[in-house]
């Protein structure tokens, strides 16, 4: 079993990494390219047997403490088999 | 007086703060980040540098120190701690201070010499700083731009929280003398109850003419000031 964390910058945050991206892909000739984002993906793994439902509660609570910053992230857990 | 400079993994700025200290005749000594207690201190200082190699966020797991919990306890009790840099970084994941610091705006490292206007001389870190005087002190940081949300910048400029400002040589706060984007330019802020404070600018690196500039020899004796008020109103 897995954790998968997507964490990316909130919409108010300025975003220079995405900003610069954006415009390289322009100038490749890439068009229609609205904007982009980039965070962090992170992947735990979950040792045999754990619960999902307390490993959901328990991972939902490290990524609001440590693995994500609500000041400046949003993020997305997912629990996969 | 007696300063507690904490050490993580990958501090390097702590050499410097207690040099700096010990320069203008006090005592420092550096705490080790898994010490559960700061000991006889008046003020802590969080020092620069990168912090278990700045993983994840800079100074994201620097907060979970045991060390971090005697800073709490200590700030809550009124004591004075100063983040510089990557302890400003350490303050504002911890909580003690609102906001957060994030990628500079044009993406590069910035290692210059800024200039800094003193928004207000209300604070145990600013209270001696000359009317009028322009701060020349170096930066070096990737991450130093400034964010906090909208109602939180109005809190700080309500509360008077902003301490210094990034601006030019004649202390006009413009874009072009902003390094890293910060909002309002904002380089260093205090908190609510005005005893715990952090700026990305490193005034122990500027506290000797022979470093290029004594400036930040300002925020120091800013410090010592308000402590010995606190030693002379502890004492009657």
């Amino acid at each position: 079993m897995k954790a998968k964390i997507i964490i990316t910058p909130k919409k108010a945050v300025v975003d220079p990494q995405g900003i610069t991206v954006k415009k390289a892909l322009e100038h490749m000739g890439y068009t229609g390219v609205a904007g982009v984002h980039i965070g962090k993906y992170i992947e735990i793994d979950l040792a045999p047997g754990t619960d999902k439902a307390a490993a959901q509660k328990a991972i939902d609570d490290a990524t609001h403490k440590l693995l994500s910053n609500p000041v400046i992230e949003d993020y997305k857990l997912e629990i996969t088999d | 007086m007696n300063f507690a400079v904490l050490q993580f993994p990958a501090s390097n700025c702590d050499q410097d703060a207690v040099h700096a200290v010990r320069h203008f005749g006090h005592s420092a000594r550096h705490v080790w980040h898994k010490d559960a207690s700061l000991g006889d201190a008046d003020c802590v200082i969080v020092p620069g540098g990168f912090s278990y190699g700045d993983y994840l966020r800079c100074g994201a797991i620097a907060r979970f120190s045991p060390v971090m919990q005697a800073v709490k306890q200590f700030a809550d009790n009124g004591g004075l701690v100063l983040g510089v840099c990557n302890g400003f970084q350490v303050l504002t994941e911890a909580g003690l201070l609102p906001g957060a610091l994030i990628r500079n705006r044009d993406l590069q490292f910035h290692c210059e010499n800024i200039f800094l206007k003193t928004a207000t001389n209300d604070s145990p870190f600013t209270s001696q700083i000359p009317a009028g005087k322009i701060l020349r002190v170096p930066i070096a940081h990737g991450e130093g731009c400034y964010f906090a949300d909208e109602e939180t910048l109005a809190q700080l400029k309500a509360n008077n929280q902003i301490l210094w400002q990034y601006c030019d040589k004649d202390g006009n706060l413009t874009d072009s003398a902003n390094p890293n984007g910060a909002l309002l330019n904002i380089a260093g802020i205090c908190n609510e109850k005005r005893n715990v404070a952090g700026l990305m600018p490193h005034p122990e690196r500027a506290c000797e003419p022979l470093l290029g500039s004594d400036d930040g020899k300002w925020i120091f004796e800013s410090i010592f000031a308000a402590l010995k008020n606190k030693t002379v109103a502890a004492a009657a």
